[in-house]
């Protein structure tokens, strides 16, 4: 099958029943992603599908053939990167990139969200850290 | 690199009659496979839920997460012991029984204008990191290279080695990174043992990492608590006797954390008698987590307090300021600090408030204002070394093999060493996470990193700042210990500058390498830490739901290094806190003892729209008496006290008194109709 990742094509074989977190940790390498609960409850391993948030340990890799996927690598350069440097919006990081690429969608949709749109759309991603205030911060100010 | 998968027990309590595991030694992919007697991390009986009875390595995860479907196991179900009140009746405990007494607790009872008790009740917890216990074990030649996320790298070090039999330093354990851990990863674990011997049997690197399922059974736990307790005092408020018996759901293991050490330490009092038990249950063993005991042991002191100042018609804060201690209440040993006092001053405009909210109340939404105080360890101590290496283009790098969990240790130890050596933050690097390459460091728990690591790497740097010093005197001829280290340049008190890479640019290849290791904590001395926090809630009387819309803390850490991560801290600490005051639990099956909330959608973490407004405030005062920094940790703290604010809050909202945690509908509901009844009946007089 064809996955474009971040813009780039790549030819893989998948056995069926494969996750795009899979495919995109173990044979991609590009281990940005991460796997927190397995089973799309948490958000860690949210990735974009043609611009909109997916869950990636509960999307089947067969299921974006020739989609448009956004991981975190492919955002290293957004401006909410650093905006989340800037407002100390994470602690251990482990719930970093999916917070970063949700909120990516988020601003792209909604450049200037209001605190509870911010809340709305950023609930599905658990951080146990308990760094919300300052991710809302840091959503709030990503073009500062 | 092989990954495992494991087939734990799932009953509480079990024998395996019989195991077959000849299918799963032929299925695809696998390269090794581990049973009891191969490894001590495996066993035939199961004591609780999750123990591991046979581990797989194979090609892939999914091949190994097959392979053990594969393995047949008959079990003999036996009679899972899960009442902690039975267990402490029976005998089967954790350990002796702790019990404290100091002064004479029936005199403080007699001699006491009001008596208030009751019965506090805490949940099961789990710590739900958002990376789960995980590791990858390498062994090269006759050493083991352990990459794991761990609090504590030294730890898993002398754990695997001895599991073993290796000198500890064939060990190389490895975390640069590691995703949050709270306590759960203090140390190595059985999973370590069962991937190193995977490795060694297959020669092969094996990971092995716990799946959220797992996680949520054995990755450790906060322990339940029933707590019976009793604050009895003057009509003045003066108290004159605390007392409780405290009995903690240990599972089949881990350990008697101080559930009644807040009941010892944070108010004086002269007469306090307390037990302590560890029920010993067929259940997964707890592990330290965020403030041990004290959050527990708080949420049931804090409670009654208010509990007591109802009864004698007293403001709660005022309760407080009556009661404090201005020595030791353990021992009479005088604090090293003790900003107490200046947080409850700092948090009275927010008590204030309550007339404010309170009259905001209406039909159904009743509002009102809790506050908690908190008490803590913090203090760090020895051993713990660093080293700071400056370099000709007189940038530093500072090398000790602690761990970063997340607390932003990595900035905090790098401000240190620029602080120290007078130059930019940007120019300072901090290598950590690496067990052979830096010296001893401490655990990234009990509030200690900061204190123990950072004195260590503030006389790593002041030793490398001396030699520079020492050189430039040299060359530009000026007495001893005339020339000093500020904004990158090398500074005469004639006003003379020197740009550092002067000195350090003659060295070429070579380096300034400074040595610096923790110092003793202050003799004679009690160091603790401090804070209060002040919740506003209202309550929807006709539901019973709680939202909490404010949480004020001030807290008492000696001087403080980052006010930005400080503040962090905090927050995440307020926030952990909402989720055991509101949503988290684990639930157990009450007759099989099987654990029902195995993920993230049953065990319920507080996500970003559960935040109230949160307002931090730091007393930033050093520590004149502890170590050449004067600060103190802030991980646990925060934690601590807001439960029983928010409970505090409830009980002024409404006069329900909230007793078990989490703090559900249907509990708020049966308080409010507790507290219908008692004004029905009348109100006993104080």
């Amino acid at each position: 099958m064809r996955l474009t990742v971040n813009g780039e094509q790549h030819e893989l074989e998948a056995p069926f029943g494969r996750s795009l977190a899979e495919a995109l940790r173990d044979d991609l390498g590009l281990t940005g992603t991460k796997v927190s609960c397995g089973e799309g409850h948490c958000g860690a391993c949210t990735v974009l599908v043609d611009g909109a948030p997916h869950l990636s340990c509960i999307t089947l890799v067969h299921t974006v053939d020739d989609r448009a996927v956004t991981t975190i690598e492919g955002l290293r350069d957004h401006p909410l990167v650093d905006a989340f440097v800037r407002c100390d919006a994470l602690q251990c990081g482990f719930c970093t990139p999916g917070q970063i690429v949700s909120a990516s969608a988020l601003v792209e949709a909604n450049p200037s969200p209001s605190s509870d749109e911010i809340r709305h759309a950023m609930a599905g991603n658990l951080c146990r850290c308990g760094t919300y205030p300052r991710i809302e911060e840091a959503i709030r100010t990503w073009r500062d | 690199m092989l990954h495992a998968a494991v087939v734990r027990s799932p009953h509480a309590h079990a024998r395996v009659r019989a195991l077959d595991l000849s299918r799963a030694r032929e299925a695809p992919g696998v390269r090794a496979v581990l049973a009891p007697g191969d490894c001590d991390a495996l066993d035939e009986t199961a004591e609780f839920e999750g123990r591991a009875v046979v581990a797989v390595a194979a090609e892939t995860f999914g091949q190994a997460r097959a392979a053990a479907e594969l393995v047949e196991v008959e079990w003999e179900e036996l009679e899972p012991l899960l009442d902690p009140e039975e267990a402490v009746r029976r005998g089967s405990l954790v350990g002796e029984p702790r019990r404290y007494e100091r002064g004479g607790y029936e005199r403080g009872l007699a001699e006491a204008d009001a008596v208030v008790e009751a019965e506090y009740r805490t949940q099961t917890l789990n710590h739900n990191p958002l990376e789960t216990h995980q590791c990858v074990c390498e062994w090269r030649g006759d050493g083991l290279d352990v990459y794991i996320s761990t609090q504590y790298i030294w730890g898993v070090r002398d754990d695997v080695a001895a599991a073993f039999g290796l000198p500890p330093d064939k060990v190389r354990v490895i975390c640069e990174y590691m995703g949050g851990g709270f306590g759960a990863k203090n140390g190595a674990g059985g999973y370590v043992t069962l991937a190193a011997e995977l490795a060694r049997r297959s020669g092969r690197p094996v990971r092995l990492a716990l799946t959220r399922r797992e996680e949520n059974v054995g990755g450790g736990n906060r322990n339940a608590t029933i707590q019976r307790v009793t604050a009895a005092a003057k009509a003045d408020g003066t108290l004159t006797a605390l007392g409780g018996e405290f009995i903690c759901s240990l599972g089949w293991g881990g350990w008697l954390a101080s559930t009644a050490g807040p009941m010892q330490l944070l108010h004086a009092c002269e007469n306090v008698r307390t037990v302590e038990y560890g029920a010993k249950l067929n259940l997964p063993a707890m592990a330290a987590f965020r403030a041990p005991g004290f959050v527990e042991g708080t949420w049931a002191l804090e409670c009654l307090l208010d509990k007591l100042a109802a009864e004698l018609g007293l403001d709660p804060l005022e309760l407080r300021r009556r009661n404090y201690a201005n020595v030791d209440t353990m021992d009479g040993r005088p604090y090293s600090a003790k900003e107490l006092l200046e947080c409850y001053r700092r948090a009275e405009p927010h008590w204030e408030r309550r007339h404010e909210v309170r009259a905001r109340s209406d039909a159904t939404w009743k509002r009102g204002v809790g506050l908690a105080s908190q008490i803590w360890y913090g203090g760090g101590g020895p051993p713990s070394y660093a080293w700071v290496r400056v370099g000709s283009d007189g940038r530093a790098n500072v090398v000790t093999a602690m761990q970063d969990i997340g607390t932003g240790t990595r900035t905090a130890m790098a401000q240190i060493a620029a602080e120290e050596l007078g130059i930019r933050l940007e120019r300072v690097q901090v290598q950590v996470g690496d067990s052979s390459r830096g010296p001893f460091a401490s655990i990234s728990g009990g509030s200690s990193t900061l204190p123990s690591m950072g004195p260590a790497v503030r006389a790593a740097a002041a030793d490398a700042a001396r030699q520079i010093l020492e050189i430039a005197e040299q060359r530009f001829e000026r007495e001893d210990g005339t020339l000093s280290l500020r904004g990158g340049e090398i500074v005469s008190p004639d006003g003379t500058t020197w740009p550092l890479e002067e000195i350090t640019g003659l060295l070429e290849d070579g380096q300034i390498l400074g040595k610096g290791a923790r110092g003793p904590n202050p003799a004679g001395m009690r160091v603790l830490t401090f804070g209060v926090q002040v919740a506003e809630v209202a309550v929807d009387v006709e539901t019973g739901e709680v939202v909490v819309e404010r949480i004020y803390a001030v807290h008492d850490v000696g001087r403080v290094i980052n006010p930005l991560g400080a503040r962090s801290q905090i927050e995440g600490g307020i926030i952990q806190a909402m989720g055991h005051t509101f949503s988290e639990a684990r639930l157990d099956d009450p007759h099989r003892g099987t654990v029902l909330t195995k993920t993230l959608d049953a065990y319920k973490l507080p996500t970003i729209a559960d935040v109230p407004e949160i307002v931090c405030e730091l007393i930033d005062k050093p520590d004149a008496q502890l170590t050449n920094l004067g600060s103190k940790g802030l991980g646990e703290p925060p934690i601590i006290p807001t439960a029983a604010a928010i409970a505090n809050a409830i009980r002024d909202a409404t006069g329900a008194d909230v007793t078990s945690l989490p703090i559900t509908r249907e509990e708020i509901l049966a308080a409010l109709r507790e507290a219908r009844e008692r004004e029905r009946v009348g109100a006993p007089s104080a």
